[in-house]
């Protein structure tokens, strides 16, 4: 499916296309949503053509700053080229958006080079948390004592941009044994009242480090409690769903959710059970950077169409 | 690594016997015997240590069950390299983030059934059984 794309000359989606989009796809794709429906529009490389002409928002993840093994032994090198491209952006972006794993340790010189080099891009980043930024003695101070200035818990948020309404949940503390990623009953009871009174056609961007949808069981890809903020969404005329964690592109259309998890800047992992289990993949050196990358949202003003494209660190 | 301590163990072992030998000479062959035996039952503790170790590789915990007497000191190791943590379900014990090669010792004082799992990645799950 995410080879062939589709070309629907802006007639918008039937029913059968939006169905045959309802399966995870493991390229890169250019998403686009008219009318609430995201639709994809061609492959990344054919994508690229078209400028951004609106409001533009970019997202970053697993940087894992601190790794330094076999898979990659500079994840702050891959993390200079990606600030890189940001920088080179003829269309400087609104903000960044990080769906979490700043760092590997949480050790404190890890998360002062990640600020280093993202402080370069000149524009503001909104941050979630991954397991690997809160294992720190006090699991999490270090995190919430740097970016968790005006948020709930264990750093959710919300905030709003252009007529969109962003949220940042995080589903990596206080993990069950035998379970998945987790929000927990105080961030759904938050969530609900967030959005309590927004109107159906506030487009949603949400944002965590987790899918929030079972991408993988085996491999503990999705979060246990996910469908419950979901349904929370459900009523939405828009919902763009961002997540990190897996470090591979992973798309899904479901009605008008569209799931989007991003690539590392660090290291690729296996695509689900395609190996004895996840974890840092070693890939030839020529082909590392055709494995990492960044993802730019376009968002048109108007009823235009909002796209998410993906751009590996090759390109 | 694996050398270095049965090397050890190997010399612990020499010092045990050598001691029960000069105190088996001062003491006569009774209480020798007796304490011949005891430096045997520990060597036999020893092999039981070496089997208490539980090693992380490719995301799981091996061996997944693992049962102990009283007592008994268990050990993780991490070979992945990605960091794991230990954590007791009713949080008994807790390891901090154990990165490539880290590892954590928890003394089992009591018997008992213990689940635990990894804080970072709560499908990767193990029992301690403790009798």
């Amino acid at each position: 499916m995410a080879k062939k794309g589709f070309d629907d000359h802006g007639q918008g989606l039937g029913r059968r296309e939006v169905l045959e989009c309802m399966v995870w796809a493991g390229t890169g794709v250019l998403w686009a949503v008219s009318g609430g429906v995201p639709h994809s529009v061609g492959l990344i490389g054919d994508a690229l053509a078209a400028e951004p002409t609106g409001f533009t928002f970019l997202q970053m993840s697993d940087s894992h700053i601190g790794f330094d093994k076999a898979a990659n032994p500079d994840a702050l090198g891959t993390l200079r080229e990606a600030v890189a491209k940001v920088k080179a952006m003829p269309i400087k972006p609104s903000f960044i958006i990080h769906t979490g794993d700043i760092t590997h340790l949480s050790k404190p010189a890890e998360f002062d080079n990640a600020d280093k080099v993202f402080g370069e891009t000149g524009v503001q980043i909104h941050y979630v948390p991954g397991e690997h930024d809160i294992i720190d003695e006090e699991r999490g101070k270090a995190y919430l004592e740097r970016y968790g200035k005006g948020s709930k818990g264990a750093g959710w948020y919300s905030y709003d941009d252009h007529g969109i309404h962003f949220i940042g949940l995080v589903n990596v503390v206080d993990l069950k044994g035998g379970g998945l990623g987790n929000l927990g009953a105080e961030q759904l009871a938050w969530l609900e009242a967030d959005l309590k009174d927004k109107s159906s056609s506030t487009p949603i961007v949400v944002f965590a480090h987790i899918p929030l949808q079972v991408v993988y069981k085996e491999w503990g890809w999705g979060t246990e409690d996910g469908m419950q903020a979901l349904n929370l969404l459900k009523r939405f005329g828009s919902v763009t769903v961002l997540n990190g964690h897996i470090h591979q592109l992973v798309q899904k259309v479901e009605g008008n959710m569209t799931f989007h998890t991003a690539m590392s800047t660090a290291f690729p992992q296996p695509a689900p059970g395609s190996a004895p289990s996840p974890g840092p993949m070693v890939v030839p050196a020529d082909k590392l950077r055709t494995m990492l990358g960044l993802s730019t949202v376009s968002v048109m003003q108007g009823n235009k169409p909002l796209a998410i494209v993906d751009k590996t660190l090759a390109g | 690594m694996q050398i270095l301590i049965s090397q050890l163990r190997f010399a612990a072992t020499r010092f045990a016997i050598n001691r029960a030998l000069s105190v088996a000479l001062l003491l006569g062959p009774v209480i020798g015997a007796m304490l011949a035996f005891g430096t045997v039952a520990a060597q036999d503790g020893t092999k039981k240590d070496a089997g208490s170790e539980i090693t992380i590789d490719n995301f799981t915990f091996t061996p997944k069950e693992l049962t102990v007497a009283v007592g008994t000191t268990v050990k993780w190791v991490n070979h992945d390299d990605i960091p794991h943590t230990v954590v007791e379900k009713k949080t008994t014990f807790r390891s901090k983030a154990l990165d490539t090669d880290d590892s954590y010792s928890f003394t089992f004082a009591s018997a008992g059934t213990f689940d635990y799992f990894c804080g970072l990645h709560p499908h990767m799950v193990g029992q301690v059984i403790v009798k």
